[in-house]
């Protein structure tokens, strides 16, 4: 493979700053003393970190967003690895239809989505409660978990499972020795693309939600559209340490480009 | 006079050395194999010629001229390629114009001499094809033609057959030849397939470890292996440790254990060494007549022959006869071995690995 | 034989379930919604009309949000296509240290909120943000450049949210591609350039076509970076519909709005994807 030249060095170098730019202007605006937004910061103080410790409402907000992705996440994880398991199992009269109903999350514009979840969750009388949230965004993040899933259940040699029948083994055994040991990495990627998308959700989750459930997402931005203060850039700045970590972890294990496009790469 | 020069040619990867003083020439017309197992250099070596890679030492001429400063695009070489590199948005026929277009060749000597290209493959029919509607042996003849179109001074092959499965792989071995000498094309092909090497070549440089171990005909290099590498590489054959007594003008004594035998002719020093003795040389006799003698083990039916595992008091020696529909020993039973003198090769003893 | 038919659908029993009571119903409910009729004194009318999609189709003020809608997701994924293609591929070539590295760069943001990539932009872009106040310090300019509020300011800004889709969609098409027709090229003649322009992108052309997809729908239906750089001042359709919803509360208009943009989202889609079946068939898989 042939190597970069000059050009392409420095056109990378002026992208990844393109795309640092926000980030570091964020989180170096949190660590301004003064009670407005300036960069770079005329001092360094954690007077806005312990501004978030005054506001109970981000806090709380932290904790539903928190909850709400593990809640959703696992749901939403456990009923994609059956799926995945069907859809990627081999043909059937309907399958397409499935697999595209499925995925359909992804075209619907999310305002979209926001407002049929509203309309739908008011006329049952549960809109702002916990668990219409929940399953909302189960339905948001199961495109996320289901590709990554179905990319390691069409990787699967099916001779294996196969084998393991052969040696005798009940279909649920098979199950639980050999297939999900060997899609694992999948489920695992697929709950933790889940969690960070239903984290970070906002066009929907902002229909939705009810002062007692507001999200951080929300909070942020109900905040930022009335009044910028240092405060948001600290909460933001602790939320991309949170995400920054996550990330490293998920890289680890995992491999962030894997996660992302959901296959195989190099 | 030779097209090709390597001289010396090095080159390392940080601590390891890939190639080491590699030395060769290719004279014009000629089709020679580098032929080695998966990790002994070849592919670094084409890599090098075809600039690709940059050598650590050494030289590389081109009808005399240094490509050191030369850019892989201005060489000229015609290159097929393992994966053959077809353009997968291109048809066949824009696959091979692609060169001619490169060089800025006006549009009717183009067509003529891509048709011409076409025709040397037997392809001219398939020329609107995209590379995906094709089968893995009309790709492969699509490489051709687009390395030949361009008439290149030196057509350089990459395992150019090992994608193909084995029926094919025969086909084109003897198509492959047709074209390059219907071309008229220096060539070199790099391979770790010693039958390909074998039927292909002219010559044949046998590489290990970054190193050339033998440079010879296919028949030399197969019936006088310079070393135990070559013996085994090239073909099957029986290895045996033995112990140089004596050398004569007439010939030579060895001994392996209790048994001796008469050798040929050997510029070798008494001491450990190696004999080399291929299946197909030796012979079933009477017990009278026998260098040795032992018990058939396995027996293993090839079609064409048959081959025999004999344990033997110098070892299990394998044994390869011919089908000729007569009655061959089974296993268990007791058959006498013995070959011409001049059959076997002393080689240098291995060191203990 | 039966047991083995019905299996894929026991298997995916749980999530049909799912998707049919929470994304079909909801779905029909919006788009029946959208013909019902409002009132500010009554509210919602069960009626079944079509006076909210002519109120909308027949008002100017509705064709300049869906335009600049539109627009501006055009002009996001022209400059996506333009940046992230190069960047794709010099991302393919880089060592693998940088390469982990840039894909951090480029794949991190994807996983910040929106928001707070958005807040970042709205830092930078105001009157006194980081940009104006720089360009001032430098004597480039004496006036404040206007970026918040308009326009350009949210494509910017959807640049940075939609880019790591489009470097995804065409880094994939480029590890499809058989790295040694670069070298083939290479060694027929061609130079670096010819090789980029002949070789790599037209192999990159799927994945730049469905990246250019994914970004302009998201675009398209972007909210929070047009709802926080673009106010009221600058709406686009999503935050119309926001508007209606949560503020006017027209909730039959706002469903239409929203129905309009779903279907004409997916006519886009649609219409592109048969385009590029034509376009593309036979070459690759």
């Amino acid at each position: 493979m042939r190597r970069n030249g000059v050009f392409a060095k420095l056109f990378s170098l002026v992208f990844a700053l393109f795309m640092l730019a926000p980030l570091v202007v964020v989180v170096g605006v949190s660590f301004t003393p003064e009670g407005f937004l300036e960069f770079p910061p005329s001092g360094i103080s954690l007077r806005w970190f312990r501004a978030i410790l005054d506001n109970p409402d981000f806090i709380d907000a932290a904790i539903v967003s928190l909850q709400l992705g593990v809640a959703s996440a696992t749901i939403a994880t456990a009923i994609c690895i059956p799926a995945a398991l069907a859809i990627g199992g081999g043909r059937f009269p309907g399958r397409d239809a499935l697999q595209a109903l499925f995925l359909s999350p992804l075209t619907v514009p999310t305002v979209v989505l926001g407002i049929a979840f509203l309309r739908f969750l008011s006329t049952l009388g549960l809109n702002g409660t916990f668990w219409g949230l929940v399953f909302c965004h189960v339905v948001i993040i199961v495109p996320f978990v289901l590709r990554l899933v179905l990319a390691s259940v069409v990787g699967l040699d099916p001779s294996i499972a196969r084998a393991a029948t052969s040696l005798g083994a009940p279909s649920l055994t098979v199950f639980r020795r050999i297939t999900l040991p060997a899609i694992i990495p999948g489920v695992v990627g697929g709950w933790v693309l889940a969690f960070i998308t239903s984290f970070d959700e906002l066009t929907v989750t902002v229909f939705i939600v009810n002062p007692a459930t507001t999200t951080l997402p929300v909070k942020l931005f109900s905040h930022i559209t009335q009044t910028t203060d240092p405060l948001v850039a600290s909460v933001s700045t602790v939320a991309i340490l949170f995400t920054v970590a996550l990330m490293l972890v998920v890289d680890r294990i995992y491999g962030l480009d894997r996660l992302l496009i959901g296959e195989g790469s190099h | 006079m030779a097209i090709l020069e390597l001289r010396d040619l090095t080159k390392r990867f940080g601590a390891t050395t890939a190639v080491d003083h590699f030395t060769l020439s290719v004279e014009k017309g000629e089709f020679v194999s580098l032929l080695g197992p998966s990790g002994c250099g070849k592919t670094t070596t084409l890599q090098m010629i075809a600039g690709f890679e940059t050598p650590s030492g050494g030289s590389i001429l081109l009808n005399g001229r240094d490509l050191r400063s030369v850019p892989a695009r201005q060489r000229g070489l015609g290159i097929v390629f393992q994966t053959y590199a077809l353009f997968p948005h291109m048809t066949v026929e824009e696959n091979v114009g692609f060169g001619l277009e490169m060089r800025k060749v006006p549009g009717d000597e183009r067509r003529r001499r891509i048709a011409a290209a076409l025709d040397l493959v037997h392809l001219s029919h398939l020329s609107g094809r995209y590379p995906r509607q094709m089968s893995g042996g009309q790709r492969q003849r699509v490489a051709l033609a687009r390395a030949l179109v361009i008439e290149p001074e030196l057509l350089l092959l990459d395992e150019p057959l090992s994608n193909l499965d084995a029926k094919l792989r025969e086909e084109m071995q003897l198509e492959l030849r047709r074209i390059q000498q219907e071309a008229g094309v220096t060539t070199l092909l790099v391979t770790h397939d010693q039958s390909e090497a074998m039927a292909l070549s002219d010559r044949i440089a046998v590489m290990q470890g970054g190193r050339l171990i033998q440079e010879a005909s296919p028949f030399e290099a197969y019936d006088r292996p310079t070393n135990a590498f070559v013996s085994t590489f090239l073909g099957k054959s029986n290895a045996i440790d033995a112990h140089l007594e004596e050398t004569r003008d007439d010939g030579a004594v060895l001994r392996c254990g209790d048994i001796r035998l008469a050798g040929p002719p050997s510029p070798a020093r008494p001491g450990p060494v190696l004999i080399s003795l291929r299946p197909e040389r030796i012979e079933l006799c009477d017990a009278a007549a026998a260098h040795v003698s032992g018990r058939v083990g396995e027996r293993i039916f090839l079609g064409d022959q048959w081959l025999f595992k004999v344990e033997t008091s110098l070892g299990e020696l394998l044994v390869v006869r011919p089908n000729s529909g007569r009655r061959e020993p089974e296993p268990g039973e007791t058959v006498h071995l013995s070959w011409r003198t001049e059959h076997l090769r002393i080689l240098a003893a291995e060191p203990a690995a | 034989m039966n047991q083995d038919r019905a299996r894929p659908w026991l298997l995916s029993a749980p999530a049909l379930v799912l998707f049919l009571v929470m994304l079909v119903t909801p779905l029909v409910m919006t788009a029946v919604l959208s013909f019902n009729s409002f009132d500010f004194y009554g509210g919602i009318k069960p009626t079944f009309g079509l006076e909210n999609y002519a109120d909308v189709l027949g008002d100017s003020y509705f064709y300049e949000i869906f335009g600049r809608t539109f627009l501006i997701a055009l002009v996001t994924t022209l400059i996506c296509a333009l940046v992230g293609t190069p960047q794709a591929y010099f991302l393919l070539r880089m060592r693998p240290l940088w390469r982990s590295v840039m894909i951090l760069v480029v794949l991190g943001p994807l996983l910040i909120s929106v928001v707070v990539r958005t807040l970042g932009w709205a830092i930078l872009l105001g009157n006194n943000g980081v940009i104006n106040d720089a360009l001032k310090n430098l004597a480039l300019i004496d006036r404040p450049i206007k970026m918040m509020y308009t326009s350009g300011g949210i494509v910017l800004a959807l640049v940075h949210v939609m880019i790591p889709f489009m470097i995804l969609a065409v880094w994939a098409a480029l590890q499809r591609q058989d790295p040694a027709t670069e070298k083939a090229a290479e060694s027929l003649g061609a130079r670096p350039a010819t090789v980029f322009r002949r070789i790599v992108l037209p192999q990159a052309m799927p994945g730049i076509l469905s990246g250019s997809l994914i970004v302009f729908s998201l675009s398209a239906s972007a909210f929070a970076t047009p709802a926080i750089l673009g106010g009221r001042r600058v709406k686009v359709v999503s935050t119309t519909v926001y508007d209606e919803f949560l503020n006017t509360l027209n909730w039959p208009l706002g469903a239409a709005i929203a129905i309009i943009l779903l279907v004409s989202v997916l006519a886009i889609m649609v219409a592109w994807n048969r385009l590029v079946e034509k376009r593309f068939a036979g070459v690759f898989e």
